[in-house]
């Protein structure tokens, strides 16, 4: 039994969930999230009479910003997905869903993921933020406030997934050096080109935060 | 030559005649709120999550579609059989060139029609088959489930190839679409006058749009009327491509978008997709959203060509240009969509110079069709023209920014009677750039550090630009509406693609009707309740909105001083419009609040509609700009490491800084991409399909790759003629010098001219070992 006390080792040795972490947060954060735990504890082999056909539906609790959902969902639907188009959060946005540009990005337990790359059945009992959970009831947070203030968006379209990884990133940095914020972002695209203005977004966010 | 300026405005595209207001507001000496850094006037629902763009609409039984598309760069379908993918689960609809519904649906190349679903496919990405389902999952399923038998017939993607005359034939007509000519002066004679003559080729790679938000729509049919919710930079022209394809009346089809997530050209005009959904809604009786996949949009969403350009100039010691001679051959794709659009324009016109003949052609390839992308054609010619100059310059042993100042035209000499700019800013972007850029002490302290001589090089550079359009213009038809409780909304056709233009445009209202913006709101993009406006693209948006906005509030004004005259018994001419009163010019105590006016308050609502006028006539409108770059190589490993850019622009008058400052660093990033990194790949010998059709392969400029120093210095130049606002364009020249600036910098580090754009590490490390071994 080998094999199972190597899978049990968490955040040890490569796996799959590891490679995805490393590509679905920005680099500033990679350290964090090579760090925490993968999302859901690695099947044992005597656990395969639990794994479902894809075309099945099965029930996950998706606790998003406080709320518990209960939703039916086939195991590969992607947590993306189940936010936008079941539970219809739209604040979350979709520009690839395969990894690559972040527009999905969302908090899980505190660290920024691709949730385009996450399934939502690896979501369950995880603590989910979404841009819409930074409001303060109609008030915005203070990393919303600081994208508004130094006009850090153009079209807007990968703007919550721009503000999520900063929030990740203050999360865990209290205040970010020049180097580490665009790290941070990093695993963002912006079409639009509105790097320089992000930037500062997210410096002004971390004086905002610390008030 | 006029047509050249209307790629934006009516190609394609029935335009109906805007009134001549007749007279024209003064122009603005000093402004209140105009020019100034307000936030946007949709910032909180841009990062609150609650703006809903075309892709988060959420309908009641909303079902799913995907396409199916021809893997193959060039086949015929020969059988499509869908019997398994129909009886799949969730699927409700799935439409084939076989359908009935699909039996006369036609769809436009300019002006080239073809069948929607199109048995004969000319490029990889080619619309198949179609299918709705109750999720997304389930449509994708479905739609690779369909089995087509193709005919894979032979292909040609290389488009330096294409003219080959052994090479397969795209179109029934042969692969050279159009050849264009212009020519002025005797170029012979001008090379002959010349001290020096140098020629070189010059090669632009494919550039891909891909904005963040997938291309895609929802459409739900309520009887006979169809509302379609597209990504759009322009609702009436999904409106009308959408009616015009399923012959429906314009009022029957109601197209709207009031977010969108960046087109940079590829969302001026629906796509095959949006019919589609419109007919897989209609049979599956539900509403139906689909989002291409971001590959999808690699191979089908429109591109800025390859270009290859060869360019001979001629220039006297003096730096007086002599002669031009530009040619130039690219590729539309499969079908007529202009592959060496304006790729001469800024060889016949950016430099003063009497002589100058140029050649474009236009020819097919086995690839997806081209788009207008950002300021089409331009950055591609100043990649090689911009270069050239450079090149001239240390041939007559001149700095390249003198040569430059030499030769600023102040008349347009490529347009027909050359037509003189209402204003030329070049000279300032020149002077004012190279001055806060330090252009001469970087020069030596650039030329100290490279003596030290370790792996380090570094180089400063630069390019200049004009954009052929920019100026705005009719149609534009802009309504103002003040309520009872003296609050306004603006109703305006333009959709805001992310460079402000809602902003702006309650700037403007607020400026004249002295209110505050934040009591403004905007109304737009929507075909159902606002009035006809041109995609917004081009740098044209606020050049021919904003005026009309103006007149809208001065058109208002004016209702409210009649009603006011008659409330008040007093003269109209004798009242004044103040803040949110009417005053008696004689006697200040008599005065009246807007909303105490007997007229507004019967009524419940006042409202000014405002047109665009014409532009000058016999005058054009061009923006001008300068670029300035510094840069470090490492000649070992190749890298490129942009530390610094400056963005210089005269675009007349700034309408709000914040905004004008992030177009600025945006189109310096993307002309990063352009220059360094961005490539189509298409896999020319062996298969003909697209290799890197995802953001992994094809990169653009991330957070890692933008100078963290970036500047924008705007040269606000009066511009009274333009329009009553005096702005002009500013969205496509913050694009168009950025990458031929990146290369004369990295030419001054290296001392090699890097003629291919992209320029890659590996380039960079290849052209130096050619010349240590050369
Ligand atoms: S949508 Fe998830 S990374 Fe692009
Ligand atoms: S604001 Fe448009 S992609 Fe970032």
């Amino acid at each position: 039994m080998e094999k199972n006390d190597h899978d049990d080792k968490q955040g040890n040795g490569y796996s799959r969930r590891g490679f995805m972490q490393f590509i679905g947060v920005g680099a500033g954060v990679v350290g964090a999230s090579l760090l925490s735990p993968p999302l859901r504890r690695p099947l044992k082999a005597e656990d395969v009479g639990t794994i479902f056909p894809a075309s099945e539906m099965v029930k996950v609790r998706l606790a998003v910003n406080g709320t518990v959902h209960a939703v039916l969902v086939e195991p590969r639907w992607s947590l993306l997905y189940v936010l936008r188009e079941i539970i219809g959060m739209t604040g979350t946005k979709i520009g690839c869903d395969r990894g690559e540009c972040g527009a999905c990005t969302v908090l899980i337990d505190d660290v920024p993921r691709y949730s385009c790359m996450t399934l939502a059945v690896e979501a369950e009992n995880r603590t989910i933020t979404t841009v819409e959970g930074l409001m303060k009831g109609e008030e915005l947070g203070p990393v919303q406030t600081a994208f508004v203030e130094t006009d850090a968006f153009q079209c807007g379209y990968c703007t919550s997934g721009q503000i999520m990884a900063v929030e990740g990133l203050l999360r865990k940095v209290e205040s970010p050096s020049p180097e580490e914020i665009r790290l941070g972002c990093s695993g963002n695209l912006c079409r639009c080109g509105a790097y320089p203005n992000i930037f500062a977004a997210a410096g002004k966010a971390a004086q905002l935060k610390s008030k | 030559m006029a047509t050249r300026d209307k790629i934006y405005y009516t190609e394609g595209l029935p335009v109906p005649e805007t009134p001549d207001l007749g007279t024209q507001p003064a122009f603005w000496k000093k402004t209140d709120l105009v020019g100034k850094p307000i936030p946007r006037v949709d910032a909180y629902e841009r990062v609150s999550g609650t703006a809903v763009y075309p892709s988060d609409i959420l309908l009641p039984n909303m079902i799913y579609a995907a396409i199916l598309r021809c893997p193959h760069p060039h086949a015929r379908v020969k059988k499509i059989d869908i019997a398994e993918a129909g009886k799949m689960p969730g699927v409700r609809a799935v439409i084939t060139g076989d359908s009935k519904e699909a039996k006369g649906v036609k769809w436009k190349y300019r002006d080239m029609e073809v069948p929607l679903f199109d048995s004969h496919c000319r490029f990889e990405g080619e619309v198949v088959a179609a299918v709705a389902a109750d999720s997304w999952y389930q449509a994708r399923d479905a739609a690779q489930a369909i089995k087509v038998d193709y005919e894979v017939l032979p292909f040609v993607v290389d488009y330096e190839r294409s003219l080959d005359v052994s090479v397969p034939r795209v179109q029934e007509k042969g692969n050279l679409l159009s050849e264009d000519t212009y020519s002025r002066g005797d170029v012979e004679k001008g090379f002959a006058e010349a001290d020096i003559v140098l020629e070189q080729t010059y090669h632009t790679q494919c550039e891909l749009h891909t904005p963040l938000e997938l291309h895609g729509c929802v459409a739900n049919w309520d009887g006979d009327r169809l509302t379609v919710w597209e990504s759009s930079q322009g609702v009436f022209a999904v409106q009308s491509r959408v009616a015009e394809a399923l012959n429906l009346p314009l009022s029957k089809v109601r197209a709207s978008g009031h977010y969108m997530g960046g087109g940079f050209g590829s969302k001026l005009w629906p796509g095959k997709y949006t019919v589609i959904s419109a007919m897989l809604a209609r049979k599956a009786a539900r509403p139906v959203k689909m989002l291409l996949s971001r590959e999808e949009t690699y191979l089908c969403a429109g591109n800025r060509p390859a270009g290859t350009m060869r360019i001979k100039a001629g220039v006297r010691k003096d730096g007086t240009i002599t002669a031009i001679d530009f040619d130039c051959i690219g590729p539309s794709g499969a079908y007529p969509a202009g592959g060496v659009q304006l790729v001469d324009w800024l060889a016949r016109d950016l430099y003063l110079c009497a002589n100058v003949r140029t050649r474009g052609r236009d020819v097919l390839i086995n690839a997806g069709p081209a788009r207008p992308f950002r300021a089409p054609g331009h950055p591609q010619g100043a990649w090689a023209l911009e270069q050239m100059i450079d090149e001239l310059a240390k041939a007559i042993d001149m700095d390249p920014v003198q040569l430059r100042l030499k030769n600023v035209p102040l008349k347009s000499q490529a347009r027909e009677g050359t037509p003189p700019y209402t204003s030329t800013g070049l000279r300032q972007c020149l002077e004012k750039g190279a001055e806060k850029f330090d252009w001469q002490a970087s020069l030596e302290r650039i030329r100290k550090f490279n003596e030290q001589n370790n792996h380090l090089r570094r180089g400063i550079g630069m390019g200049a630009c004009l954009w052929v359009a920019g100026g705005g213009g009719p149609p534009s038809t802009v309504v103002i509406k003040l309520f009872r409780d003296g609050s306004i909304n603006l109703n305006m056709g333009a959709s805001d693609i992310g460079t402000g233009t809602k902003t702006i445009m309650a700037q403007v209202a607020a400026e004249e009707l002295g209110v505050q913006p934040a009591i403004i709101q905007i109304e737009n993009a929507d075909t159902a309740t606002t009035q006809y406006a041109t995609p917004s693209g081009g740098s044209k948006t606020v050049p021919t909105e904003a005026p009309t906005v103006r007149n809208a509030a001065i058109a208002l004004k004016q209702e409210l001083l009649a009603a006011a005259a008659e409330d008040m018994e007093v003269p109209e001419d004798e009242l004044e419009y103040i803040g949110d009163e009417i005053i008696w010019s004689r006697d200040a105590a008599k005065r009246l609040r807007i909303t105490e006016v007997s007229r507004l308050k019967k009524r419940g609502v006042m409202i000014g509609t405002g047109y665009r006028g014409p532009n000058p006539a016999d005058k054009v409108v061009n923006p001008f700009a300068a670029h300035f770059c510094e840069l470090e190589v490492n000649i070992l490993s190749g890298e490129i490491n942009i530390i610094r850019f400056l963005g210089v622009h005269d675009s007349g008058r700034v309408m709000n800084r914040m905004t004008f400052d992030n177009q600025v660093y945006g189109g310096i990033v993307m002309g990063i991409g352009f220059g360094l990194t961005e490539s189509r790949q298409l896999d020319e010998r062996q298969t003909g399909r697209l290799c890197n059709k995802n953001w992994h392969d094809y990169k653009l400029p991330t957070a890692m790759d933008v100078p963290l120093e970036i500047t924008s210095l705007p040269i606000e130049l009066d511009d009274p003629e333009s329009n009553n606002t005096g702005a002009k364009g500013l969205g496509e020249p913050v694009t168009i010098p950025t990458a031929a600036a990146i290369a004369n910098a990295l030419c001054m580090a290296t001392g090699v001219r890097f003629t291919r754009a992209p320029v890659s590490p590996m380039e960079v490390v290849r052209k130096l070992s050619e010349r240590k071994e050369g």
